[in-house]
């Protein structure tokens, strides 16, 4: 293939998007609103992703201390648990610290309540907060802990606690979610593959004349196969084009529109620049490939005269 | 030259089309195909330019046995074979020059070649006023004019043509033919089917009449022989 006939293909493939103007509008809409829902899915599952890994990673594991253990001992035990593979952090949280987290945790009301403890009638215990990389671990770390208790002679610790039951709960419902995102995301994205296909087919059937008359006058099947290859490729191009454009300033809006009212909740809405490059580029993929598939298939079946 | 030896066609819904075609069209040859509706004279070019291949029998245009082509080598064997239709199959979205540049593009000629060329066979039919008019915008007359450009400008030795008048006024029918006669003039063969008496008996050629897939009559400057 001579560098005029590549030339001569981009042109007319891109000439064709025109000429067709009906047809490849029809394409692109199709395209457009398979693709958007597909967005709009692959957003709120990232989200939904995000604040299950924000919501895991906020357990951690209390290690309560024996009200006479001493400052050696204590850092004994804070080195052997940080060695520990599973484990990111470990951090002493002393019984004065603890009572101050605790009046502030409490505010205005706990005031009264917890003005009769002094400092040394504090019955607050020293303990130690341990932070793990894989959130799923938690309940084996703990386990691990509560086996030091047997291992040292003299008795450091009086309890290890991380919420049990309820944070294997938590996991079974995150992992639940996510596996239904990508569930809907995957079935969508199959789903919005046949419908644009066929739009596409249904452009090319009305073009079955046209396909003919170039075999006629002798043109061969990779001839006719390319201009229609670059087309499909451009009509993908521009549907995933417009859906980006649609739905990243949709979703921008949404940001802002709800940093106020959702962040008193505690929730926060992944900011755009952290998933347009995923979520843009599997659009952008996927419009492409579809487009390229959808014509390249459905143009097959008209090349056997 | 064209070829058939004991050409059979037999469709796949059980019609026999032909049966024991036996012909030889030489070069240069102006030849009328005739005979009732159905007879076989479609499958006969739809042979020559290998849109069917023959169920049994050889057939030989240009040297190529069409009948046993690879399917890679088709595009190629037609590039030397102009077809033209009775209903003009014009591509609707091109203009009359780029209707004719098609052919042309699809054997990668370059552009210069092209432009040149277009212009030129736009001049034989009588056409070049029209070139950037698109097939709605012009007459059947004119339409079948293009159609008849577009297969001659890759200068085929044969033209292949299916009723090219049966669309058509009277009138416009007799300009059709002269243009006709004057590429045969100029060297290409033509075969063509044809309803058209008067034509027939008017301009002077071979006549080969089909009936029931058979040739009944081949005659040098022969008529057309029945009465519609």
């Amino acid at each position: 293939m001579t560098f005029r006939t590549i030339l001569r293909h981009l042109r007319e493939g891109t000439k064709n998007v025109i000429r067709n103007g009906w047809m490849s509008f029809a394409s692109i809409s199709s395209i457009v609103i398979s693709l958007f829902i597909l967005g709009v899915f692959l957003v709120l599952s990232l989200n939904i992703n995000a604040l299950a890994g924000q919501v895991e990673s906020q357990v951690q594991i209390q290690v309560y201390l024996e009200p006479n253990t001493t400052k050696e001992q204590r850092e004994q035990l804070h080195t052997e648990i940080g060695n520990m593979s599973e484990v990111s952090k470990v951090e002493v949280v002393t019984k004065e610290e603890g009572m101050k987290i605790f009046r502030e945790n409490l505010g205005e009301d706990g005031k009264e309540l917890l003005s009769g403890y002094t400092e040394d009638t504090n019955p607050l215990p020293d303990t130690l907060v341990v932070d793990v990389l894989e959130p799923t671990t938690i309940p084996t770390v703990a386990k691990k802990i509560e086996e030091l208790k047997k291992t040292t002679t003299e008795k450091v610790i009086a309890k290890v606690k991380y919420g049990e039951g309820t944070v294997e709960k938590m996991f079974a419902v995150t992992d639940t979610i996510r596996n239904a995102g990508l569930i809907v995301v995957a079935g969508l994205a199959i789903t919005s593959m046949f419908l644009i296909s066929n739009t596409i087919k249904v452009t090319i059937i009305a073009r079955r004349r046209e396909i003919g008359i170039m075999k006629l006058v002798g043109a061969t099947n990779h001839f006719i196969r390319v201009p229609f290859f670059i087309e499909g490729a451009l009509i993908g191009f521009l549907g995933s084009a417009v859906t980006i454009g649609i739905l990243f300033t949709g979703y921008y809006r949404l940001v802002k529109l709800t940093q106020v009212e959702l962040g008193l909740m505690l929730i926060k809405l992944m900011p755009l620049q952290e998933l347009w490059l995923s979520v843009g580029g599997v659009i952008l993929g996927l419009g492409v490939l579809i487009g390229v598939w959808g014509s390249t298939v459905s143009i097959r079946k008209f090349l056997r005269v | 030259m064209i070829e058939m030896q004991d050409i059979w066609k037999t469709y796949a819904d059980g019609t026999h089309a032909l049966r024991g075609v036996s012909v030889r069209i030489d070069r240069n040859e102006f030849v009328y195909l005739v005979g009732p509706s159905g007879a076989g004279k479609s499958t006969f070019m739809k042979l020559i330019y290998r849109e069917e291949v023959p169920t049994k029998g050889q057939i030989s245009v240009n040297g190529f046995n069409v009948g046993r082509l690879k399917q890679r080598k088709i595009p190629y064997v037609r590039r030397n074979i102009g077809v033209v239709f009775q209903d003009f199959r014009l591509l609707p979205n091109l203009t009359a020059f780029e209707n004719i540049a098609f052919a042309m593009e699809v054997i990668e000629a370059p552009r210069k070649l092209i432009k040149r060329r277009v212009s030129e066979v736009l001049d034989l039919v009588g056409l070049k006023s029209k070139a950037n008019s698109l097939p709605a915008q012009l007459s059947g007359g004119e339409q079948q004019r293009i159609s008849i450009a577009r297969a001659i400008v890759n200068n085929p030795s044969v033209i292949v043509a299916d009723e090219p008048t049966g669309n058509l006024d009277p009138e416009t029918s007799w300009g059709i033919m002269n243009l006709l006669e004057e590429i045969n003039f100029r060297g290409t063969t033509i075969i063509m089917a044809t309803h058209n008496k008067e034509i027939v008996n008017t301009i002077r050629k071979r006549v080969i009449a089909i009936e029931g897939g058979q040739i009944v009559r081949d005659q040098v400057r022969g008529d057309y022989g029945y009465d519609i």
